[in-house]
């Protein structure tokens, strides 16, 4: 199959390795991969903080982008679920009806990685190899407005060398947020505080997600802490073999502080 | 505590400031100065304070757990409550595409059984109709069943300026009563107290307490059992809210736990019933649908102790004085959006506070109204109009918990991204915010600018020093971030700007 | 203009002209329960709330009330303790038990007890529903004296709450009992025992 990938506009500036890591491990299942160039963001940080205007161009721009893609995919539970539930609604609202269906047609050809894999392509075993403790996160947009459930952990059990602990409190909120997280810091950062706790209960090295978003903030608290557990996105996982392992996939971090 | 949320005292007004807001279709918001929808804080304001307090966390963590609980095990055993629930949502959407006739109907129906129907615009209507009636009894006192509507228009205080002392009998009301506190909870008002404290507090304030009260539950319930008993003997005239009112048969529901409603609703000779025009279901089989949902969700019980119906006067059984007070204060300005009005379908039963995070973790208080929570921060920005309210809508991550358990599926995430917008679109000078999001999105939506954009994000990696973090004290809004958690440094080049060299052929 | 007016007015200005048109979709019926099924359910229920449950044949009432006035008063209880609704049969009556004569609603709470039936119980609720009917008798009876013994038939016993409603006058002085009264006030921990009667015995027949 020839997939689209969909960077998102954080992975695609900040953490470019999970876009990488994403390309490779569909293109080791045999497929292809394109990157169309003109992508940026789908809009949901303005939709979220309150722009829904302001986001009419950026969803344009997105479908523009991925015009005549046939399967779309990102390696973000929260982007896809913009893509899905605010695109079309935002556009609509602008009364631009033309751009809200072509949006609502994209979205229906738009997948979260883990349910691409499983859903899409029937796999659950993609031949990854990654012998490091980890803990899942199911992020809240995953888990509740995507119903990802329980894939990305069937596609963790069929890691091999992977020790998967359960995450205690799993289904409760990060604190994350978009710019909840900068508006609301002190409850984003008590929310966050519990949530290292359960993640440093697990005794993991790395704590996986399907969100960078939701990794970064995660990540971000428990890098300030000094706590030595990793954030590492679920397509760095999967796409981590024998063969080829870089250094972003060790647990190790990438510059000594 | 040291947020008095919903605190006696009115909002302050500027000079010249209007009584109340209005919609854009005109309708009148609840007004200030009145009731308790407003706090004297903005959300993190109030918020930065409440979670430095040990004890109020400790205790919201345990009773909020247990609660979640009970809840998804009761629920767990009905195996059609996803229809139950979609019923629920399409019961309730009816009913407000044709409320105007539900309402007429309803007080058809209650006054040919004997009840007299009150109309109030807003709270001050309301709160003037109530002291009236109460007056016209002659009585000095009133025993209240919890209600949010008469917390919503603060009629104890109204009552109080008339002269006339009103008994709160629900247990947590009577424990926020006596404590001098507000309430923090739809279903549990003083869930932010421990039983430690709560033993205090009745050690203190009631006469004649058993100086040997200790707290075991049961102790301080026995207790509130002793002290009421002889109010519900004697009184004369009793206030309730009500849960829901049948408009085809005239049938008021009152759902509780006690008995202390019952207490209020059977005995006394006058009963007066305050209830948001919004409570009202069409038909008696509605009630199926309503009384399965609510417990399970409220209290994780698969039926309340109690719940009471009753129609009008009933000779030789109960009050024989009834007036039914439909009070409007916002609620129509609710109704007028398209999007928002779905928050007028809620049934008060408190699931969305249980699970939400957020006021898990800062309490009800922060929130500044009698409405907490998720579905407080939905509700109360619009009954008084979004920008007396306009740091609410903003607190919550949009987790989407509310939303998967509330029992009539209000998507509370959508309402409050639409009330956001609502805000922003609201303001007449351009905030540096807007400043910034406008520029983004032209960035955002101009491949071109966006990568440029990228390049100098980019840049931000000199700033770390070719350490995998960027330095802790960055200069605001970067430093609501990294205050407390580290940002990555960015790379050199986006990941788009990698693969297309890499494919460039 | 009157508020009626104003508010009914509001009201029309908010919906507009175009009203929405809402499909209510339809419920699923309760569990398929044999007769028997259903009455092991309400005693179940019932008893999760901690009520006394005593099961019997219908002849049998008088001894099971009898028993469930020892258990919840203790033995050496009087006749006279035990108020009761004035459409109880006579044989379920303990004998010299005074009947709700209509006095005072207040006065009832001198009695240490109250025997009543009910006008339907709910099984998948564990829920007893009371109508005001000389059988129930009047709010009051039921609410003020520490004890509540009720007295239950087969075929008085429905599945779930619809089916309920569906046998009830909506517009008599309607109590629905659920257990003891009790509350979650407390962190959220479940005591039994407020203001209403904090011990609830259900006798069963059938």
């Amino acid at each position: 199959m020839r997939v689209a990938l969909f960077a998102t506009c954080l992975v695609d500036t900040m953490v470019p390795q999970v876009a990488r890591a994403t390309a490779t491990l569909l293109e080791r299942l045999g497929h292809e991969v394109v990157v169309p160039p003109t992508q940026a963001c789908c809009g949901q940080m303005h939709v979220n903080t309150g722009y829904r205007r302001e986001a009419v161009p950026i969803v344009a721009n997105h479908v523009r982008a991925f015009t005549g893609a046939e399967a779309v995919v990102a390696p973000s539970g929260s982007c896809v679920a913009s893509i899905h539930h605010q695109q079309a609604m935002v556009a609509r609202r602008a009364g631009e009806h033309a751009l809200a269906d072509e949006a609502e047609a994209l979205a229906a050809r738009t997948y979260e990685l883990s349910q691409f894999l499983v859903d899409v392509l029937g796999v659950v075993d993609v031949g990854a190899y990654y012998p490091h403790r980890v803990t899942y996160h199911p992020t809240c947009h995953s888990l509740r407005l995507l119903r990802v459930g329980d894939r990305p952990l069937q596609l963790l059990r069929a890691v091999r060398g992977l020790d998967l602990v359960e995450l205690p409190g799993a289904e409760s909120c990060c604190g994350f947020g978009g710019t909840f997280a900068v508006k609301n810091a002190d409850t984003s950062t008590a929310m966050l505080t519990d949530k290292m706790a359960n993640v440093l209960s697990t005794h993991a090295e790395v704590c996986t997600a399907g969100d960078s978003s939701c990794l970064m903030h995660i990540g971000g608290g428990l890098s300030r802490l000094r706590s030595g557990t990793r954030t590492v996105h679920l397509a760095e996982i999967l796409a981590s073999t024998e063969e080829h392992m870089s250094p972003t996939q060790t647990t190790a971090p990438a510059v000594p502080a | 505590m040291a947020i008095s949320a919903a605190s006696s005292d009115p909002t302050p007004l500027a000079p010249g400031a209007p009584r109340s807001g209005t919609t854009f279709l005109g309708l009148p918001t609840a007004p200030r100065g009145v009731g308790h929808l407003r706090g004297t804080q903005s959300f993190p304001d109030a918020a930065r304070t409440a979670l430095r307090d040990g004890q109020l966390r400790a205790n919201l963590g345990r009773a909020t757990t247990t609660i979640r609980g009970k809840r998804a095990a009761v629920v767990a055993e009905v195996p059609h409550w996803e229809q139950l629930r979609q019923a629920g949502k399409a019961l309730k959407a009816a009913t407000m595409a044709r409320l105007d006739e539900h309402l007429e109907e309803l007080e058809r129906q209650v006054t040919a059984r004997g009840g007299t129907v009150h109309w109030a615009r807003d709270a001050t209507e309301a709160n003037r109709i109530v002291t009236g009636l109460v007056r016209a009894t002659g009585s000095d006192e009133v025993v209240k069943v919890k209600s949010m509507a008469t917390q919503e228009i603060g009629l104890n205080e109204a009552l109080e300026a008339a002269g006339i002392e009103a008994i709160e009998t629900d247990l947590a009301e009577l424990i926020v009563q006596l404590g001098e506190d507000s309430p923090s909870h739809i279903l549990v008002p003083a869930i932010h107290k421990n039983r430690s404290e709560i033993r205090e507090i009745f050690s203190r304030t009631i006469p004649g307490v058993d100086p040997g009260l200790t707290d075991e539950p049961r102790q301080l319930a026995m207790a509130a059992r002793t002290h009421l008993r002889e109010r519900f003997l004697c009184a004369r005239v009793a206030v309730s809210g009500a849960n829901f009112a049948v408009a085809e048969t005239g049938t008021l529901a009152v759902v509780e736990s006690e008995g202390n409603g019952r207490m209020c609703l059977t005995l006394p000779q006058t009963l007066i019933t305050v209830m948001g025009i919004e409570k009202v279901v069409p038909r008696w089989e509605d009630l199926g649908v309503f009384l399965q949902l609510l417990p399970r969700s409220s209290t994780g019980e698969r039926m309340n102790p109690y719940t009471s119906l009753w129609a009008g006067v009933t000779p030789g059984d109960g009050p024989q004085d009834f007036h039914l007070v439909l009070l409007d204060n916002g609620r129509t300005a609710v109704l007028a959006d398209e999007v928002g009005r779905e928050a007028l379908h809620c049934i008060r039963c408190s699931a969305c506070l249980n699970v939400c995070p957020v006021y898990e973790r800062a309490g009800g208080h922060a929130y500044g109204s009698v409405y907490p929570g998720p579905i407080g921060a939905v509700l109360s920005p619009q009954l008084t109009g979004v920008e007396d309210n306009a740091s609410l809508p903003y607190a919550s991550s949009l987790c989407g918990a509310c939303y998967d358990v509330c029992p009539v599926a209000i998507d509370i995430p959508s309402i409050l991204v639409h009330l956001r917008a609502e805000h922003v679109e609201a303001q007449t000078r351009p905030t540096a915010e807007a400043v910034a999001f406008r520029g983004l999105s032209r960035v955002m939506s101009n491949p071109r600018l966006w990568h440029l954009a990228q390049r100098a994000a980019g840049l931000g990696r000199f700033l770390a020093r070719g350490r995998p973090t960027l330095p802790a004290a960055l200069p605001p809004p970067a430093s609501a971030w990294t205050r407390t958690r580290d940002l990555p440094t960015p790379p050199g080049r986006s990941f788009v700007q990698q693969w297309t060299e890499e494919h460039r052929s | 203009m009157s508020a009626r007016e104003e508010v009914l007015g509001r009201i029309r200005t908010a919906l507009g002209e175009h009203r929405p048109v809402v499909d209510v979709p339809p419920v699923p019926g309760p569990r398929s329960l044999a007769p028997a099924e259903l009455l092991d359910l309400l005693a179940e229920r019932v008893e999760d709330y901690r009520a006394t449950v005593l099961r019997c044949a219908p002849d049998e009432v008088p001894a099971s009330v009898v028993r469930g006035l020892d258990l919840a008063l203790g033995e050496g209880w009087a006749p006279a303790d035990v108020v009761v609704a004035p459409g109880v049969p006579a044989a379920w009556r303990p004998s010299g038990s005074p009947e709700d004569d209509g006095r005072p609603a207040v006065e009832l709470a001198a009695f240490a007890a109250t025997l009543t039936g009910v006008a339907t119980a709910i099984a998948e609720t564990g829920t007893l529903v009371l109508d005001g009917s000389p059988l129930s008798g009047r709010r009051a009876l039921s609410l003020l004296p520490d004890v509540l013994v009720c007295v239950v038939e087969a075929a008085q016993v429905v599945p779930d709450v619809p089916d309920a409603l569906g046998r009830l006058d909506p517009v008599a002085p309607l109590t629905m009992v659920s257990g003891p009264s009790a509350t979650s006030d407390i962190e959220l921990q479940r005591v039994e025992g407020v203001h209403g009667p904090r011990t609830l015995v259900v006798v069963l027949a059938g």
